[in-house]
């Protein structure tokens, strides 16, 4: 009896004292909200927002309700982490093994690069990029062409647009390539298992994927043309570059900053997976005839993989949050459209607030959850 | 003189091989060296494409004559090892070694040679290179916020005071050393709210706080006279009550003289910024945090399942959200939920928000190291009769706090880049003052200095943490 007390008295007092500090909350909530005037709800977010947001991947306009604008700024967080976790991983991929490299200079070097990108505050390194080294390229006359086609200026970078024709047929000889060598190369590992026989599945793969869609230029009607950005005089003084895809500074401080921080934590990571594969994984499996390749294919990176997923997975997250220091530099991300612009607009602090936090937290869960399922696909196998 | 085959250095002609290959690295060296320094081609005379590549192409072919292996030259074989081991390694050894050099002379010349360091207005920075006269005429603003001049010993001599009484623990006897924790996680932040808050806020003696810490001060101390059967539940009712009799109660806030340090004028928050507010605010998150963190850790671990769950729930959200959001909320939401008399300063506001976002990463790192310990500690604790808070006090928290030493200074790394997050409340840390100073119209253009002055200041704190956890890991690591 003194047991079973012991046990609930304990959580019933949190229980108490969680419940007294939200309802203390809430009551003052509402005593606020009356005396204010405002009213709880979710209505606003079908009416008309009235403000305009400069960087949108989906059609936008002040006319569009608070919850298209809602969706503008989710879109941009996410083309954000995006383009950052892409180039963070491959960035940080590099530097990882650079880190192990025999060359002295080289591993130095990466080191450098480890300890200094990493111990400067990310939202100093953001504005370090959109305040001070971006705003020293040339006005957009002055730019130099690279390659001929890219343009970096001052007001961002311009990159040729592609225009397809009967894109749907390409996208779907994608799709069949990506099927078939799927099916490939279940058949090769039943092949390896029932008769010992490999088939060369990499050359089978690159070849299929690089003919499917070649074979839907040639008949499918496919076509591919550049709209290459063009100069364009508005004023004396004032130039433009019109056609192509343009991408503001805002976007490229806020990824490389990102990419550039967030790669010395996943080249951690990295470093610290291949360390942790024993030396002797590697002898044992040249001892049984692997070739190199097949070493590091089928014995270290499996390993390695292992150690690395969950931190890196980490890592991610890290910068999917960190994309909404965005504000800072007004990229118009999920924070600044909403729990800014359209917070200033509405002052529904509680839901605006509460709704950009449970879209945060779902985005987190969503790629944890991702990660989890992967982690646990790779994971020993016990017996 | 045996043939000498250029294709495949050997050990023979090891001096031919050996002079031919340095001579050559050297004349690629030289070549970079002189063009980057002192804008010299010397092979201006080939097509500039090539004159390009030429140092490179020198380069390889040297360190492909001295790639030796067991040349019995000691020096040799040391440089073959370390960065000559390949043709590839050879090749990206060279491309560092020339990036080094074309970089040093457009570094230093910014930094030192153009610069400019003398006087005290914008005009004398017409160089090409970095204007600190900006930083020195800017540099109590970066470090003091908008604090009155003639106010600023006051912060000088809290942190000088504060840092010399942190320092006690090196100076400590045997003796005084089985107090130190208790000094450390206690007394120590005591001494500096005290001295933040009435020295350098200068802050009335009576406040709303003084009667939390009277009451929290008085039932520590019967605390010690109470059997321990009824601690627990003590510690959980009585300070509450004390301090509600003490502010409802027993004093009226009209019969106290609101009183004032003398001669020390009030400076407000909004006022406070600059890098002093950089070491405020993650001293006081660096402290709240730790023991919030602890207990969540501990309530993740709990055998009760309520506990648990509000455990996990809390630990989740605050790690699924980002900071700036938590802020957002501190600012704008936060207000809403507390009675409409009731004023939070918005720097202490900032500084629950922060601590309670850490916590959760706190509590992550310090269930690692609960995890890590076999059971074995916590049968034995258990079988020795240790209650729970005994057993986790001294046998499991000292040996998880141990093994989490780097998760829990990475964590503290992580706040203290993470305050100048604090401008989202209206608070100006030094990344804030240098976003204000930037836009001041008499110093306009000056963005770049700005930010690498604070680079290095904030790589110089990090750096000088992340080595140290790093020490700290070494002296506590103990055998297993």
């Amino acid at each position: 009896m003194n047991l079973k007390l012991q046990k609930i008295v304990p959580q019933l007092i949190t229980v108490l004292v969680v419940v007294l500090v939200f309802g203390f909350f809430t009551y003052n909530a509402q005593i606020n909200m009356e005396n204010r005037g405002i009213d709880f709800g979710y209505g606003f977010l079908s009416q008309e927002s009235s403000f305009d947001v400069q960087f949108s991947l989906i059609e936008y306009d002040g006319s569009h309700s608070y919850f298209r604008a809602y969706l503008v700024g989710l879109l941009n967080t996410i083309l954000v982490s995006v383009i950052g976790i892409i180039f963070a991983t491959i960035l940080g991929v590099i530097v990882g093994v650079a880190r192990l490299s025999p060359n002295y200079l080289i591993n130095q070097f990466a080191a450098f690069y480890v300890e200094f990108f990493r111990n400067i505050p990310l939202l100093l390194q953001i504005f370090f990029w959109y305040f001070a080294a971006l705003r020293a390229l040339p006005l957009p006359q002055d730019a130099d062409a690279m390659l001929g086609v890219f343009f970096l200026t001052i007001k961002g970078l311009y990159v040729p647009a592609f225009i397809w024709e009967n894109l749907n047929v390409f996208l779907y000889s994608i799709i069949a390539a990506i099927i078939a060598i799927v099916v490939i190369r279940i058949h090769a590992r039943k092949v390896q298992e029932t008769q010992g026989k490999q088939l060369p599945v990499f050359w089978i793969s690159a070849g299929l994927i690089f003919i499917l869609p070649l074979l839907s230029f040639l008949i499918g009607g496919v076509s591919l043309s550049f709209e290459i950005p063009k100069l364009k005089q508005l004023a004396t003084t004032s130039f433009i570059y019109e056609g192509g895809l343009s991408l503001p500074p805002e976007l490229i401080a806020l990824t490389l900053s990102l990419a550039l921080y967030t790669a010395t934590f996943i080249a951690e990571c990295v470093r610290a997976g291949i360390q942790g594969v024993g030396k002797g994984q590697k002898e044992a499996a040249a001892s049984i005839g692997l070739n190199p390749n097949q070493v590091l294919k089928l014995v270290v990176m499996p390993q390695a993989l292992r150690i690395i997923i969950p931190p890196t997975t980490n890592q991610y997250l890290n910068l999917t949050k960190n994309s909404s220091l965005a504000a800072a530099i007004a990229y118009p991300d999920l924070v600044l459209v909403f729990a800014g612009t359209a917070l200033m607009q509405t002052g529904k602090a509680i839901e605006i607030v509460s709704i950009t936090m449970l879209t945060y937290l779902s985005l987190s869960i969503s790629i944890s959850i991702l990660m989890n399922w992967y982690n646990k696909k790779i994971a020993i196998k016990e017996k | 003189m045996s043939k000498i085959n250029f294709l495949k250095p050997d050990k023979e002609n090891l001096n031919t091989f050996l002079y031919l290959g340095s001579f050559l690295f050297v004349i690629s060296v030289i070549d970079v060296f002189l063009n980057s320094f002192f804008s010299l081609n010397i092979t201006g005379f080939l097509p500039s494409s090539l004159s390009f590549l030429i140092p490179i192409i020198l380069g390889f072919v040297g360190l492909y004559f001295i790639r030796i292996e067991h040349s019995g030259h000691k020096f040799l074989d040391q440089v073959n090892k370390n960065i000559n081991t390949n043709n590839f390694n050879a090749v990206l050894s060279l491309l560092i070694i020339f990036i080094i050099i074309k970089a040093t002379p457009p570094i230093l010349s910014w930094f030192v040679v153009d610069a400019s360091f003398a006087g005290d207005s914008k005009d004398v920075c017409s160089g090409t290179g970095a204007c600190w006269t900006y930083i020195k005429v800017w540099f109590r603003r970066f470090m003091y916020g908008m604090y009155p001049n003639a106010e600023q010993w006051r912060i000088n001599l809290s942190f000088i005071a504060l840092a010399l009484l942190g320092s006690v623990g090196y100076f400590a006897t045997e003796k005084f050393k089985k107090y130190l924790t208790l000094y450390y996680v206690v007394i120590y932040p005591f001494i500096a709210f005290l001295f933040i808050f009435f020295f350098i806020s200068g802050g009335p003696v009576f406040f709303d706080f003084s009667y939390g810490i009277i009451a929290a001060v008085v039932s520590i101390i019967i605390g010690f006279f109470i059997p321990g059967k009824f601690k627990f539940y003590y510690f959980i009712f009585v300070p509450i009550t004390l301090y509600i009799a003490l502010k409802y109660f027993i004093f009226y806030e009209e019969l106290i003289e609101l009183g004032k340090l003398d001669g020390l004028n009030w400076v407000e928050t909004g006022a406070w910024g600059g890098l002093s507010l950089t070491f405020i605010i993650s001293f006081f998150c660096l402290i709240f945090c730790f023991p919030i963190g602890m207990a969540f850790a501990l309530g993740r671990r709990s055998d009760f399942p309520l506990i648990r769950y509000i455990s996990i729930g809390f630990i989740e959200f605050w790690r699924g959200v980002p900071l700036i959001t938590v802020l957002f909320m501190s600012a704008v939401m936060f207000p809403m939920f507390l009675p409409e008399d009731f004023f939070i300063d918005k720097l202490v506001r900032a500084i629950i928000a922060i601590s309670l976002f850490e916590a959760a990463y706190v509590a992550e790192v310090i269930r690692g190291g609960l995890q890590a310990l076999p059971r074995g500690q916590y049968e034995a604790a258990k079988s020795l009769g240790m209650g729970y808070w005994k057993m986790h006090i001294f046998v499991i928290l000292p040996q998880a706090l141990k093994l989490v030493i780097p998760g829990i200074a990475n964590t503290f790394l992580a706040l203290v880049k993470d305050t100048p997050l604090i401008f989202v409340v209206g608070l100006l840390e030094i990344v804030g003052m240098l976003n204000l100073a930037k836009t001041n119209p008499e110093w306009l253009g000056f963005a770049m200095e700005g930010y690498v002055f604070a680079a290095i200041i904030f790589w110089i704190i990090c750096y000088a943490m992340s080595k140290y956890s790093y020490n700290l890991e070494q002296k506590y690591k103990t055998e297993r």
